[in-house]
């Protein structure tokens, strides 16, 4: 592999992990808090698709993404209703909210657009160049999405470590108890939090039409918000480690992709799936000794 | 008191269809679809003659099987949500089992065949097992993450070692004669009768034997089943193994019943729609078998549906899911509270 080829590798990393990026830092404020969003897959698949039709209907992206942010949000309220309002048992809840996501895309999809069977296409956020086009700045050729989801890194490291809202999280999602005594507002700490994941999960759906791609399929997350999920263990419930799940798994993708390209002989299926095996092998390593926030997926009620 | 909980059990999940039959034709109705007719032809498509009813019932064996699956596990405590690739793996492992053993005398390869389904399914839910009592992995990330890995092992079995020798199509060779299941014209098949007799078999293994009283003492406090001795562990991993094995027979019935070949997109998401069918079934056997076959009709009809009304058959997702939620409201602490509040116990205590 020559260096530009490592460059271009970087590079396509960067753009593959960012849908997971936004995800998995949302999921991170999510469960730091103590709720457990087994949705954020059909939370991504919201974004994507609402990000499409945002973006088609007013042909700008950035629209688009706010349709993405919007839809997500309002998906996450229907989790924050359930969790926090009924005391509901996250798994089944978040599992209710992937089949919600998907039925709703489906139907609303061909509601809108019909029974085509071409691909319809939306504007998409254009690679902005940072410095010059020399090789080793192909990683700094990305759409704004990619570094809006590399800036949030450190403000979502700095809002949890070193302010008192992510203090009152972080003890939101360790003992909620003994953070209701000192008059933090669990409920309220747990519905803000599930909002910002879905958001997150959202505008990283919105990538995937938007910026990844330019199209609407259904069922396009495909999974990766599954994978978030498993970033966010990868990476302890820290920013930074989330920040390397994330390039680990673009970077898994992307050598998918570019193995492909060269024609190595190896199966498409089996290339396809890397990712999930690579998941799992993650999971089965860091799983062992991580530190999950202790109130993770409990009700209130146990 | 126990007839008035009995029946609770009976009418909260049907107040639960009820209320997600409502909601979900809300969504229509925004989705600019007439709601009534769509669901007329729903009902016509699942109920309407004897087609529609035998595409119901062969559209309820997979759900009744898998859904088996989904509520002896969570019945344990384990989050299975991987009775998808399960199901993938047995429908797999019997279609290449079908093709080693078919020359064998005709009454042993049904038999192998669909044994060779039961074991993948269980070594595939043994993975997730494993690791999670192990590793301490979620089995419900590792579950979903073997259910993508096994729809890519199908897609690679059929583009490879299992295609069809014509080469053509994605799909394997149509099994040999002698390890299809029989089945009448309609192409109701034998799958429906074995399904039906695992849910007595379920029942009495989860409420009658040991092995299902240690299974619903994990699912219900593992802590205490440890201090009792339990081994909760184990408990999990046989009812993992049992879970994967129904799952595993499901996708074996599926092929050698119906489809008579694998193919990629070989299973509709039967496996997902088996944790709506364990929900509203309240984890209990003789409940899957109603919950199946109200799924089963919802899936048979939602066909129907998208050719009459124009509806996309993916609409019965949004039923599905607002089944559970409005189970999960049925079920929220907040209810049992007010419940609890209005009892003539506590009434009286109040009284006194």
């Amino acid at each position: 592999m020559t260096v530009d080829a490592v460059f271009v590798l970087v590079a396509s990393a960067l753009a593959l992990g960012t849908p997971l990026l936004f995800a998995a830092l949302g999921e991170l404020v999510s469960e730091r808090a103590g709720v457990l969003n087994i949705g954020v897959e059909g939370v991504m698949l919201t974004g994507a698709f609402a990000g499409f039709l945002g973006c088609w209907t007013t042909g700008s992206p950035v629209v688009g993404m706010a349709a993405a942010g919007a839809a997500a949000m309002l998906l996450g309220l229907v989790l924050a209703i359930w969790v926090v309002g009924f005391d509901a048992d996250q798994v089944v809840a978040g599992a209710a909210l992937n089949i919600l996501a998907l039925g709703v895309t489906g139907v609303a999809y061909r509601a809108v657009f019909g029974v085509t069977g071409a691909a319809l296409t939306v504007p998409t956020f254009q690679p902005l160049a940072i410095g010059g086009d020399m090789p080793w700045l192909a990683p700094f050729r990305q759409p704004l999405p990619v570094y809006a989801a590399l800036a949030l890194v450190p403000l979502v490291w700095v809002v949890l470590a070193r302010t008192r809202l992510g203090l009152a999280l972080r003890a939101v999602g360790e003992a909620p108890d003994a953070a209701a005594s000192l008059g933090i507002r669990v409920g309220a700490m747990r519905v803000g939090a599930i909002l910002v994941a879905a958001l997150l999960a959202g505008i990283g759906g919105g990538c995937l039409s938007l910026a990844y791609s330019n199209t609407f399929v259904e069922g396009m997350s495909a999974g990766r918000g599954f994978i978030a999920l498993a970033i966010v263990v990868f990476g302890r419930w820290r920013p930074l480690g989330i920040l390397a799940g994330a390039l680990l798994f673009g970077a898994a993708s992307a050598g998918q992709f570019q193995l492909q390209a060269a024609g190595v002989a190896v199966s498409y299926h089996l290339l396809l799936m890397l990712p999930y095996v690579l998941t799992l092998a993650v999971l089965a390593f860091a799983s062992g000794t991580a530190t999950a926030p202790a109130a993770l997926g409990r009700r209130r009620a146990e | 008191m126990r007839i008035a909980a009995r029946l609770r059990a009976l009418v909260v999940p049907m107040a639960a269809c009820i209320a997600a039959v409502l909601a979900s034709s809300m969504i229509l109705l925004a989705a600019g679809a007439d709601p009534l007719h769509a669901l007329g032809t729903l009902v016509a498509g699942a109920l309407g003659d004897r087609f529609a009813l035998a595409d119901t019932l062969i559209k309820t064996c997979p759900l009744l099987l898998t859904g088996l699956a989904v509520a002896i596990a969570f019945r344990s405590g384990v989050w299975n949500i991987g009775a998808e690739g399960q199901l993938l793996m047995g429908a797999l492992a019997a279609t290449a089992a079908a093709s080693l053993v078919g020359a064998l005398p005709a009454a042993l390869v049904v038999p192998l065949t669909l044994a060779a389904g039961v074991a993948a399914g269980a070594c595939w839910a043994a993975i997730a097992a494993v690791l999670k009592v192990r590793r301490n992995v979620s089995e419900v990330i590792a579950t979903i993450m073997l259910n993508f890995v096994a729809a890519r092992l199908v897609g690679f079995a059929v583009h490879g070692p299992l295609m069809e020798s014509a080469a053509r199509y994605p799909q394997s060779d149509p099994l040999p004669a002698a390890a299809r299941l029989p089945a009448t014209t309609d192409g109701l098949h034998m799958g429906i009768l074995l399904a039906l007799l695992l849910v007595p078999a379920a029942w009495f293994v989860l409420y009658r034997s040991q092995l299902g009283f240690r299974w619903r003492a994990t699912g219900d406090n593992p802590e205490a089943t440890r201090i009792a001795g339990l081994a909760p562990d184990h408990a999990m991993l046989a009812a993992m193994l049992v879970s994967g094995g129904l799952a595993g027979l499901a996708g074996a019935v599926e092929v050698t019943g119906l489809t008579g070949r694998l193919f990629e997109q070989f299973s509709g998401g039967q496996g997902y729609t088996a944790i709506a069918v364990a929900l509203l079934a309240r984890l209990h056997p003789v409940g899957v078998a109603a919950s199946a076959l109200f799924f089963g009709a919802l899936a048979a009809g939602s066909g129907a549906m998208q050719r009459s009304a124009g509806v996309p058959a993916v609409f019965v997702a949004i039923v599905q899911a607002t089944v559970i939620l409005a189970l999960l409201v049925a079920d929220s602490p907040w209810l049992a509270r007010a419940r609890i509040k209005t009892s003539p116990a506590a009434r009286s205590a109040e009284a006194a």
